[in-house]
């Protein structure tokens, strides 16, 4: 029997809500130990970090695109632009070489 | 000191770019979706009650196999995991005495995106700048996910593979400029590019999901660089001595 779709999705919001929130009703103030301190100060870099590469190479139509996203998104962070100019910056390079790739 | 809602509307302009990529990945999610059975309106529900990229695209192929419920559970916990973390690492910057209540708002707001703009923010998280930020972000993610399903097939692949690339642009907006000041934050980028790279091409690890493969590589490097580099939850150094230096 196929289990109600909407049932399905309320299981599914309602199980990721809760990995969200798990911490909040686990911690009830920062915790003073050392290595927990520092290993969670890496958590964010080293999650986006895994999460960007090699995935961007292999989100575009061609590896090289997506390379050259990576590299044009790493440089135009680094100097400066906003959240939303890095992200146009990739668009447009994955955009205009494929124009020529293909 | 900014008002409750300069700070939500900062949250909500810093929104709109993660909204625009959302808006793009959804709509590939939206294909993927149609074709495990949902209508755009149960695509746009499931994405405005989940907004969890990964664990959605997931969860629709389960239901599409009819997989049974406590079987979605145990799978949208595994491959969610990564959120237990980063809600650890919101509630490591919130002072003892923290009302519950703003917690769980502050959490109920993660999503890797989110999480990403709130913790580069200085100082304690606030449920007015994520929710600023959710309000912006969510609304595309659903209504790309209804639009991939209900007209997938219109918009050219060339434009989905350009905007396939703006969340990853933004993940780099995140972690590059800390990488830049900070040597150590910027070893544990590039480290964990090349075993994130290694994670793919190597037997055994390769042939886990990614998001099991993000969450064992985030634990271990986590680690090591916690041991390498001891940093207090804002970032300053820790001596050896135990002196700390604002850095």
């Amino acid at each position: 029997m196929q289990t109600n779709i909407y049932l399905y999705i309320f299981v599914m919001a309602f199980s990721t809500w809760v990995m969200r929130v798990a911490a909040s009703f686990i911690m009830r103030k920062p915790i003073k130990n050392m290595f927990i301190q520092s290993f969670l100060y890496y958590v964010p870099y080293v999650t986006l970090a895994v999460m960007t590469f090699p995935a961007i190479v292999e989100a575009t139509g061609t590896p090289i695109s997506g390379a050259a996203a990576l590299i044009i998104g790493i440089l135009a962070a680094w100097f400066g632009a906003s959240l939303f100019k890095v992200a146009v910056f990739c668009c447009l390079t994955v955009f205009v070489l494929e124009l020529f790739i293909h | 000191m900014e008002t409750s809602k300069e700070i939500f509307l900062k949250g909500y302009r810093d929104g709109i770019p993660i909204g625009a990529g959302y808006f793009a990945v959804a709509f590939s999610l939206g294909i993927a979706a149609r074709e495990y059975g949902f209508n755009a309106f149960q695509g746009f529900l499931a994405s405005i009650l989940t907004y969890a990229s990964a664990g959605q695209y997931m969860g629709f192929a389960l239901y599409a196999t009819n997989t049974a419920l406590i079987e979605l559970i145990i799978l949208t916990f595994i491959i969610n995991a990564r959120y237990i973390l980063m809600g650890f690492a919101l509630n490591q910057r919130m002072p003892e005495g923290t009302p519950l209540r703003t917690r769980v708002l502050v959490g109920s707001c993660i999503t890797d995106e989110i999480f990403g703009i709130t913790i580069a923010r200085p100082g304690v998280p606030t449920p007015f700048y994520t929710f600023g930020a959710l309000f912006a972000a969510v609304p595309l993610w659903a209504l790309g996910t209804a639009l991939g399903i209900s007209m997938g097939i219109i918009l050219p692949a060339r434009v989905v593979s350009a905007l396939s690339v703006a969340l990853f642009g933004m993940f780099l907006a995140v972690i590059i400029p800390p990488a830049r000041k900070d040597k150590a934050v910027g070893i544990a980028v590039f480290v964990s590019f090349a075993c994130s790279l290694a994670a793919v091409k190597l037997p055994v690890i390769s042939g886990l999901s990614q998001g099991n493969r993000t969450i064992l590589l985030t634990v271990l490097l986590s680690a090591l660089f916690a041991v390498l580099f001891p940093r207090t939850a804002d970032g300053e150094k820790i001596e050896k001595g135990g002196a700390r230096d604002a850095d």
